[in-house]
């Protein structure tokens, strides 16, 4: 089982974003299991939203509370929320900005962590740019296709298409794919680095 | 066909591939996106002929549901938490008039203080109020369930509710299966109702009823409650026959064959509880889980039966009787008042470090691991 905790601010899409990777996972042939954590939420308070994925049925509806992977819609809940609670030193975190984990002063946290895991994308201004609206669910849904490999890019695109009408659609298909292909270039360019 | 929807969405499916002719409901909150869904089917013609009324409060729904149901149509609505008390003299009627309205409640707690979270106390509070109540782990199940209730509805001529955990079930997107229309008709036949309001051929129903035969009116109500212990397993084998999956019928057990301690719990926390059990039993706890899905009628021979050769039984409770305590741990010790046996209710202490954890995580609902593991220690002091 795979589990992924995503944090926002209401207004955000988090839930939406949640629900949406729990249908490509779906659409990969996996159980998933989407849920928001229940409140009245208001726009622009703290939210966080669940979704676990498995090759079995999934019974378990706790809380996500150590999480394989944390995807961060907005950085300035990085040091309001205890965004990292339980999160396993194996873990992935992709945050939606265009700083680096150094310029977010987060360098010294993520020590210990595998560096190919962590994962910084500017996923609003790429929503900006092809949707014309700061939500940046499409472009970190891309991203987390290239990061985490639970979900692909094809099945991403086709859970965006199952939201939104086609224009709509269109935009955010776009920008998943450009996040994907940002991210991928990097692992590139690490893998060069590397080597 | 496989879907991955949220369970609201699941069940306003299941609601639409029965057929219903009327709905009503009041679209504010407490509601949820059952009947938006309904709503938007009947607007743009998916559902049809059906009728949608938007009525001006929770006990107006029920109202019009109990006229739609007594003109001879087939009759939902849904509602949570204080719109379920706020219908409820027109909820005792429903059952008392004998119509076979089938109506979803999505669990939530009544206020005050105000709180949107799961518990049962909505539909327990009505859980003597005539009606059959089934609760849904999973929303698979919500979504047979709902099939079935129709069915066992107009077959005793009774009002079913469906209970499913609010937010934990209703707003979870997963995995379900949708039946085909073609299976649906199959299970469930057009609605012939046994009498009808017909101003050509007119006759009264719930007509008054003085002492001289109240009791006995009350009596034959709990013997047609009693029917459905026997319809529901029926109901349930067909089900199974039609679709190919189990859903509904009295009890679920899970590993409970050679178990010494058994938990039994309605609703959601089934699952986090069977996922424990397995964590529990490879750490050599004989321990199993029931589910309780019908809870009324109450399947005392049934839980006897699954429960006999336990020694412990733990009851989780999703509703607490003030003044008294837990409401379902009374209802299951009614299965076994001849024997002596280790109730373990859920003490101050365990409930307490339950609401801590709650608190910590914003989330409702026992938290089911925490519960157990706690139980385990208690139950390994007892020895």
């Amino acid at each position: 089982m795979f589990q992924v905790r995503m944090h926002g601010r209401g207004g955000q899409g988090v839930v939406t974003g949640a629900e949406m990777l729990s249908v490509a996972a779906f659409l990969g042939g996996k159980h998933a299991q989407a849920f928001p954590s229940f409140g009245s939420e208001r726009t622009g308070a703290p939210v966080v939203a669940f979704c676990r994925i498995a090759d079995t049925p999934i019974r378990l509806r706790e809380p996500i509370v150590a999480p394989d992977a944390l995807i961060i819609q907005d950085p300035t809940l990085l040091h309001q929320v205890d965004v990292f609670a339980g999160l396993r030193r194996d873990g992935y975190i992709l945050i939606n900005t265009a700083k680096s984990f150094a310029q977010l002063g987060l360098g010294e946290f993520v020590k210990g962590f595998h560096p190919e895991r962590l994962l910084t994308v500017p996923a609003t201004d790429l929503a900006v740019k092809h949707v014309g609206r700061p939500l940046p669910n499409a472009a970190l849904l891309g991203a987390f296709a290239a990061l985490g490999g639970q979900i692909s890019l094809d099945a991403v695109c086709r859970a965006i298409e199952s939201r939104f009408d086609e224009k709509v659609a269109r935009g955010n298909v776009a920008a998943a794919k450009e996040a994907y292909e940002i991210v991928r270039e990097e692992e590139r360019l690490a893998e060069t680095h590397h080597a | 066909m496989l879907e991955q929807c949220e369970g609201s969405h699941a069940v306003a499916h299941a609601v639409a591939l029965c057929r219903p002719e009327v709905i009503c409901a009041y679209p504010i909150s407490p509601q949820t996106h059952i009947v938006e869904g309904l709503g938007e089917m009947v607007k743009s013609g998916v559902l049809e002929p059906c009728e949608f009324i938007n009525v001006e409060s929770e006990f107006a729904a029920m109202s019009v549901a109990i006229g739609a149901s007594a003109a001879g149509a087939r009759a939902y609505t849904a509602t949570a938490s204080q719109g379920l008390l706020f219908m409820a003299e027109a909820v005792y009627n429903a059952s008392g008039l004998g119509l076979p309205i089938v109506m979803t409640v999505a669990n939530r707690a009544i206020g005050a203080p105000i709180n949107i979270w799961n518990d049962h106390t909505d539909s327990m509070a009505m859980r003597d109020a005539g009606w059959i109540q089934l609760f849904a782990e999973s929303n698979q199940e919500a979504l047979d369930l709902h099939v079935q209730a129709f069915r066992i509805a107009e077959e005793l001529s009774l009002p079913v509710m469906v209970c499913m955990d609010g937010f934990i079930l209703t707003h979870a997107f997963e995995r379900v299966d949708l039946p085909e229309q073609a299976q649906v008709d199959r299970f469930l036949p057009r609605y012939t109702p046994r009498q009808v309001l017909d101003p050509n051929e007119p006759v009264s129903i719930g007509a008054m009823v003085g002492p001289e035969a109240f009791t006995e009116v009350r009596y034959l109500a709990h013997a047609k409650q009693l029917q459905a212990l026997q319809l529901m397993p029926l109901v349930a084998g067909e089900f199974r026959q039609v679709f190919g999956r189990d859903a509904g019928g009295l009890i679920s057990s899970y590993r409970t064959q050679d178990a010494e301690t058994i938990v039994v719990a309605l609703g959601s926390v089934l699952g986090t509880i069977k996922d424990t059990v397995d964590e529990l039993r490879d750490s050599g706890l004989r321990i199993g889980a029931l589910g309780i899905t019908s809870f009324r009628p109450f399947p005392i021979a049934a839980l006897r039966a699954a429960l006999i050769h336990a020694s412990r039984i733990v009851v989780v409770e999703k509703c607490f009787a003030v003044g008294i305590g837990g409401i379902v741990s009374r209802d299951v010790r009614m299965a076994f008042r001849d024997r002596p046996l280790t109730f373990l209710d859920l003490d101050w202490g365990i409930v307490n470090r339950v609401l801590e954890r709650e608190r910590t995580t914003r989330r409702s609902g026992p938290v089911a691991e925490g519960v157990l593991r706690d139980i385990g220690m208690v139950a390994s002091r007892i020895g």
